[in-house]
């Protein structure tokens, strides 16, 4: 993977390459917008991982520079806002957004309150076969697609390999089991008082971690065809157990318990961590040396297994959907399909893999860091995704508490998922 | 008939306007902006309480009375959120109290430094409640805060604490960041009362053998007691429907140990967007609000009495 420095200005590159070929589209006339009059987009977009506020800027100045007719707006806000803010726009306020950025759990319930449009039809033939199964997935209800794919993300397995090599391990953990043994060995000889750290505050970052987890260890199943609980037993009590025996045994960071996933690039990259799952933009942050002190020092695998299931990644998948409200969804469409480019998402691999499968082909592209490419590769091809169902923001919030109230102690793993199976009723109303 | 009256009657004669009227005209740009701001939201909030409105579910808002209300009052959740707003009214607002009594007595004395000791003493009060809230969420972090470096070198603790993640102690850490933001007020409201207490009367006490506690407890507290029934008002009020300084802190967590009824309401309504619900909880808690402040006004009545 390319250092930073090296990323931006291969990025620069990359933009007045694509700028340039747009220009020249242009003047040939096959990148002309169909819009007779000047159109202006207004794009809702989050500010946290994955692409940064530059990265959108590159790929919206080709867009723009191809499409002079068409001028984007695009805004950021963080995660934690972003549905609430693409709710009360769309549904209570103005209708402002004509593209917003949709998250994997949000298609069922968007489409259930009429806020985003159905573009199955519209999705041109090469984005439906080159692009990863898993990301559309995350843009898909009921059979149906109500976003172009943009981010194909899930978490992976970080550690540091001074630190498993101090404690006398030569290679990174496979297994969940060999991931204890790993962190017993490296609080045993008092590397670090909590070996593993993990995103688990009150917030949808627990729920993708114990899903994770519950993928490799029975299932991550929540709920069946007819809305009864499945979360409550196999993968998701399993999972949930596990966690509270690595808070017990001391090996994960009682703190996690308050983290977000910045908090936990923040621990690794301050040494006081010696492995942790993440997104992908960990890798870039906890090797940057301008914000940690164990950069370059920090190497990523893919996520671990158990007993049959090598391993298993939350989909974490985010897709680019156009609005019912937008005035106009053809040129919405048009700037989301060139976002989600093989050539716009190639621009830039320090934050996020690109969705093509091709990608992962290209030389050129893997070079950056070959092995960090390979193992995402077969993570993606087998990605855990948490229930489409409209009414998933309340189980979501239910089961954040459930866990949380079983990692402090406060009630056994069964008993805090059977309170929520137990309202699962009230919460599907 | 007096000079002012017939003053009165003079003006009358002279102005084409009624009395009345001009001070309608006056008043009406006032009144508009309460109606625009206060009243219409206020009607309009009593409406959806009885309707099952969710913003995802547009178009199907069904008529269903009393139930938002009686569902919220039957439930679980709510009663468990109301017990920590309790509580975190109580111990705050008495810790408010204490801490700025004393304060208030300090500035009261004098010191060569006063002017110095009550500029920094309002300093905390005069932070953005954003920025103190951001400020103890790091002080109170587990690996790089202050408060664990600072009671590690002094000793008393062995090991960093987690204080925010950990639900037993959450709720007192951020008891702790609202006493320190908000005894100031306390403590100069406390101090503007004291400063009306004759000293005299305090002298007088003390020649006939009163001690100095004897002093405060039977002269300077009846005096002061109006103005620390204002405080306790205008505290239990604010504390009870406290938000900004817990979601910022806590997010409400973890596992709602620090969810309180206005952070309950806020996660009913614009997270699980259910208006319906979300509107008949405000009105509970304005309610509960309401009755507090008639008895804490009850008993200024019977203070000034």
């Amino acid at each position: 993977m390319s250092t930073p420095t090296t990323g931006h200005r291969s990025r620069r590159h990359l933009v007045a390459l694509l700028a340039t070929v747009a220009i020249a589209a242009g003047a040939c006339g096959g990148g002309a917008s169909p819009s007779a009059g000047p159109v202006t987009l207004h794009a809702l977009f989050m500010k946290q991982a994955a692409y940064s506020d530059a990265d959108v800027k590159a790929m919206t100045d080709a867009f723009t520079a191809a499409n002079p007719n068409i001028t984007v707006v695009p805004e950021y806000v963080g995660y934690d806002a972003l549905h609430d803010k693409i709710v009360t726009d769309q549904v209570g306020g103005s209708g402002l957004y004509d593209i917003v950025l949709m998250d994997a759990i949000w298609p069922a319930e968007f489409v259930k309150a009429g806020i985003v449009t159905d573009i199955t039809d519209k999705i041109p033939a090469d984005f439906k076969s080159g692009v990863f199964d898993s990301a559309w997935t995350a843009a898909a209800y009921q059979g149906k697609y109500y976003g172009v794919p943009w981010i194909n993300d899930t978490k992976f397995f970080f550690f540091n390999k001074k630190m498993l090599a101090d404690a006398g391990i030569t290679a990174p953990p496979t297994t969940w089991d060999a991931v204890v043994t790993a962190a017993k060995a490296i609080k045993a000889k008092g590397i670090v008082q909590y070996p593993l750290v993990g995103s688990w505050k009150q917030a949808e970052a627990i729920i993708c971690d114990w899903t994770q987890l519950a993928g490799v260890m029975g299932g991550a199943s929540f709920v069946d065809d007819k809305g009864n609980a499945t979360f409550n037993t196999g993968g998701g009590l399993a999972a949930l157990k596990f966690m509270k025996q690595l808070l017990d045994d001391g090996l994960m960071n009682p703190a996690s318990l308050g983290f977000s996933e910045d908090d936990v690039n923040s621990t690794v990259a301050a040494g006081q961590a010696a492995m942790a799952l993440n997104w992908t933009y960990g890798y870039a942050v906890m090797n940057d040396a301008k914000q940690s002190k164990v950069a370059g020092q920090v190497d990523v695998v893919g996520s671990p297994g158990e007993g049959r299931v090598a391993t298993s990644g939350v989909n974490g998948g985010m897709s680019l959907a156009i609005t019912k409200n937008s005035k106009h969804p053809a040129e919405a469409l048009k700037y989301a399909l060139w976002l989600a480019s093989q050539k716009s998402q190639e621009m830039d691999t320090t934050l996020a893999f690109p969705m093509w499968k091709a990608s992962f082909d290209s030389a050129d592209i893997t070079k950056a860091n070959p092995a960090f490419f390979a193992a995402a590769k077969v993570q993606f091809a087998g990605l855990v995704a948490r229930p489409v169902v409209p009414y998933y923001t309340k189980l979501s919030n239910a089961l954040q508490v459930a866990i949380q109230t079983a990692l402090q102690g406060k009630a056994t793993p069964e008993q805090a998922l059977n309170d929520v199976a137990a309202k699962l009723p009230d919460l599907q109303k | 008939m007096s000079g002012l009256a017939r003053a009165r009657l003079a003006r009358a004669r002279a102005s084409p306007w009624p009395e009345t009227w001009v001070a309608a005209a006056f008043i009406a740009p006032a009144a508009l902006v309460i109606l625009l701001v206060v009243v219409i939201p206020l009607g309009r909030a009593a409406w959806m309480s009885v309707f099952d409105i969710s913003l995802v579910r547009p178009g199907n808002e069904p008529f269903v009375g009393l139930r938002n209300y009686i569902e919220q009052l039957t439930s679980g959740d709510f009663w468990a959120a109301t017990a920590r707003a309790l509580f975190f009214t109580v111990v705050s607002t008495a810790l408010e109290l204490g801490f700025g009594l004393a304060l208030a007595l300090l500035m009261s004395q004098p010191l060569r430094f006063q002017w110095f000791l009550r500029a920094i003493i309002i300093l905390p009060w005069a932070l953005p409640t954003i920025v103190n809230a951001l400020m103890w969420r790091w002080i109170d972090n587990a690996e790089y805060g202050a408060l664990n470096a600072l009671l590690t070198q002094l000793g008393l603790l062995h090991e960093y604490k987690v204080w925010l993640s950990n639900s037993d102690i959450a709720m007192w850490m951020v008891i702790v960041a609202d006493v320190w933001k908000m005894t100031p007020l306390v403590a100069i409201l406390l101090f503007a009362a004291l400063q009306s207490v004759d000293r005299e009367l305090i002298e007088v006490a003390r020649v006939d053998g009163a001690s100095g506690l004897q002093a405060f407890r039977r002269i300077v507290l009846p005096l002061i007691m109006p103005v620390v029934l204002i405080v306790l008002v205008l505290r239990t009020m604010e504390a009870f429907k406290v938000f900004d300084i817990i979601w910022i802190m806590t997010g409400g967590g973890p596992a709602n140990a620090t969810q309180t009824v206005a952070i309950y309401a806020y996660q009913t309504a614009y997270q699980g967007y259910d208006f319906g619900r979300g509107a008949a909880l405000g009105y509970i808690i304005a309610l509960v609000i309401m009755v507090l402040a008639a008895v804490y006004l009850r008993l200024l009545g019977r203070t000034g009495r």
